[in-house]
């Protein structure tokens, strides 16, 4: 019963609560929809924080990504035990390079005075799930080896049965509690991530990248004023 | 050709009494909240000195404006590749100390503090963490403290000078000031807007205006670093950017902007120029000496039929056009070019301009006798206390030929009103004086009006907006007529 909760209950509320919040809060509460940054009020241990946290858990999830949607070309390229050592080597080292950030991050947080003024209550919450998530993430990496590998054969399969909405909790039930942790609480931040600061990841500027250099508006165009006439 | 028009500004800098009238009219009218309290969409600078925040002109260090390389002019601290590489910490972007932390007093304890030997003070106590500071920095904490060993010798600026030069104008009889007030310039080619990756800020088509969409704004403060004036700051407490805003508002119901308005020395100038858009990106391309040609080139006579006729096929109303042609800023910048842009080197296109300053009055004193009239016209100029290289690195991008023909012009408004109103000198030298730069004495006279004669109507030609027609396209007049405001319909706070 607990499992069917954790498992499959929990994930789809989760998602339902991230898709609807975060769609309801862009369209209705978009003043809010960004990240409060605190860079102008402290600078220099934001650096130590900000920057490993970030290549860190980008690297690490854009990993997480790759393996679920190609499990079969991550098993095969793993099949050569010098290139599966190099990846898990290389996720590894960004694993702890995004434990250290987040580290930093809190310590920041916690004892910079300034800092803690424009802190609130939900920040400090998804700092401590966020460090849950990445130290049961390295926990994991360091204790259950080639998770690569397993990750793509009985982790992949479970995703996919949420996805298809066929869920099957067979393949996590004898899971070891630190990678049944580690999903849990992947969840609980997908749910609450509407709700925090988070939510900047969402508005990634992408259309920066193509949109041209100068932007002048018209509120009104007099022309058309003038043919109405 | 693409006639646009701009809403643009002169300040006078001889008629700066640096009282900071402007700078508190700003502040009551937009920065007096939370998040704000260290903002100064105006403010007031003494030069030589630092300005605010601290060495903003120091571009190494803030890579502000943008940046010619080979052919192609980049931003110099922002972009597309180098601001997404620098979105998660901005080495560029100034931080608080920058500025300075605000603060306040303490006031309750002269009334609650128990009987002792010394009198109670009010001590400060910052208006970030409420707690106890020592006041390291504040508002205009360098005001009238050039010639100080610490904020004129850090004057960005004084890397053009040589060290003797330097060393004058640390000497007591030798040592000189001017003051620089600055607001948002309103650029034709906005290092924020371009640097901007929500694409929140835009220029209004109607009138120039440069603003930030605070809905938009996502926090990512490029912005900030780019603007190479550091006239866009970041509301800590809101986390959004925000700036100078022209006093829109105040505009389109054809009042004029608050730090104008409220300028004692009534040294400030508004009204439209007419621009050829398509002229902007070759001047953003031009080489350092050629940028203020290329820019006075863009801006076209609002008389010429031709121009006429474009602006109207470009939809610019005949109220906008009549202002433009009775614009006191066209004078100043075109006819009489007596205007010049702060700092054109950062290739913003700024629309704010500046009359340079010729005080103190210069004179010689031979045998005893102070004596202000030379043998030729101009000398004393280049005896200037200011250095002419050091307005120059000011005003016309290093370009002295400039500078010191603007500066002889207003000598000869004075040498032509000394003939006028004193009478001591004769006619020739009068007329020799105005021929050597090529002003009729009318000129002369229209110049010595604007002034020093000129009323507020005549300073400010504010074009009307025309907001009922702009209504109508959109809504029900009937239905507008009820509301009233603007703003937000959430309370600006960041509680979650």
């Amino acid at each position: 019963m607990l499992n069917l909760f954790l498992f499959v209950i929990l994930p789809y509320v989760a998602i339902i609560l991230e898709l609807v919040v975060s769609i309801y809060r862009y369209y209705n509460n978009s003043y809010k929809f960004s990240s409060l940054s605190s860079e102008f009020l402290e600078s220099d241990q934001l650096f130590w924080g900000s920057v490993p946290f970030h290549y860190g858990i980008i690297t690490i999830l854009l990993g997480h990504v790759i393996g679920f949607l190609f499990p079969s070309h991550v098993l095969a390229f793993g099949a050569v035990p010098v290139r599966l050592l190099i990846i898990e080597v290389t996720a590894l080292i960004f694993g702890l390079l995004a434990l250290f950030g987040l580290i930093m991050l809190v310590k920041r947080r916690m004892t910079d005075p300034r800092v803690q003024v424009v802190s609130t209550k939900m920040d400090f919450f998804i700092l401590i799930l966020l460090l849950l998530q990445v130290a049961s993430g390295v926990g994991t990496a360091v204790m259950y080896r080639w998770g690569m590998n397993w990750y793509a054969i009985s982790m992949v399969p479970y995703l996919k049965s949420l996805v298809f909405f066929k869920p099957d909790m067979s393949y996590v039930a004898s899971m070891p509690w630190m990678v049944k942790f580690h999903i849990v609480n992947a969840f609980l931040i997908i749910a609450v991530l509407p709700f925090t600061r988070l939510l900047h990841f969402l508005v990634l500027p992408v259309h920066y990248l193509w949109r041209s250099w100068q932007v002048v508006i018209w509120n009104y165009d007099r022309k058309k004023i003038r043919k109405s006439k | 050709m693409d006639i646009r028009a701009q809403i643009s500004m002169v300040f006078h800098l001889d008629k700066c009494i640096g009282c900071h009238t402007c700078s508190i009219a700003c502040k009551n009218v937009w920065t007096d909240r939370k998040g704000a309290e260290y903002m100064w969409w105006n403010n007031v600078e003494t030069k030589p000195g630092t300005g605010y925040p601290h060495r903003w002109e120091d571009q190494e260090d803030y890579k502000g404006g943008w940046e010619k390389k080979g052919d192609k002019v980049e931003l110099k601290g922002a972009g597309k590749f180098r601001g997404l590489k620098n979105i998660f910490h901005n080495p560029s972007q100034p931080v608080m100390d920058d500025y300075y932390e605000p603060w306040t007093y303490k006031y309750s304890d002269l009334i609650d503090s128990p009987e002792g030997d010394d009198q109670p003070t009010a001590r400060p106590v910052s208006l970030i963490t409420g707690k106890h500071i020592d006041l390291k920095s504040g508002p205009n904490w360098d005001d009238d403290l050039s010639g100080s060993e610490i904020y004129a010798k850090n004057d960005p600026n004084f890397s053009v000078l040589d060290k003797q030069e330097q060393e004058d104008l640390f000497k007591l009889e030798k040592m000189v000031m001017s003051y620089l007030p600055r607001i948002c310039n309103h650029c034709l080619n906005p290092a924020c807007l371009a640097s901007c990756p929500s694409g929140a800020i835009y220029k209004r088509g109607e009138d120039g205006v440069v603003l930030i969409n605070q809905e938009v704004c996502r926090a990512w403060r490029m912005c900030v670093t780019s603007c190479p004036y550091k006239k866009s700051y970041y509301n800590w407490s809101s986390g959004k950017s925000e700036k100078c805003i022209l006093c829109y508002p105040r505009i389109e119901a054809g009042e004029v902007p608050a730090c104008m308005h409220s300028c004692v020395g009534r040294i400030r100038y508004l009204g439209v120029l007419l621009y050829d858009a398509d002229k902007l990106e070759s001047v953003v391309h031009m080489d350092e000496n050629k940028l203020i040609d290329g820019q006075m080139d863009a801006i076209v006579n609002p008389h010429d039929p031709e121009i006429i006729e474009q602006a109207r096929k470009n939809g610019i109303h005949d109220s906008m056009i009549e202002a433009a042609q009775k614009s006191p800023i066209y004078k100043w910048v075109k006819e009489w070019g007596l205007a010049l842009p702060l700092h054109a080197e950062y290739r913003t296109i700024p629309m704010l301009f500046y009359v340079p300053p010729l005080l103190p009055i210069m004179g010689n004193v031979s045998e005893n006798i102070y004596d202000n009239k030379n043998e030729t016209y101009f000398t004393s100029i280049d005896q200037c206390r200011l250095p002419i290289k050091y307005l120059a690195g000011l005003f016309s991008a290093g370009d002295e030929g400039r500078i010191r023909h603007v500066l002889k012009k207003l000598m000869a408004v004075r040498i032509h009103r000394r003939g006028e109103s004193v009478g001591d000198i004769e006619k020739e030298y009068v007329a020799g004086a105005l021929k050597e730069v090529g002003m009729s004495p009318e000129m002369g006279e229209a110049i010595y009006k604007l002034s020093s004669l000129c009323t507020f109507e005549e300073r400010f030609v504010v074009p009307a907006s025309h907001r009922e027609e702009a209504i109508e396209m959109t809504k029900m007049v009937l239905e507008q007529k009820g509301e009233v405001g603007f703003g937000f319909s959430d309370r600006p706070d960041r509680v979650l």
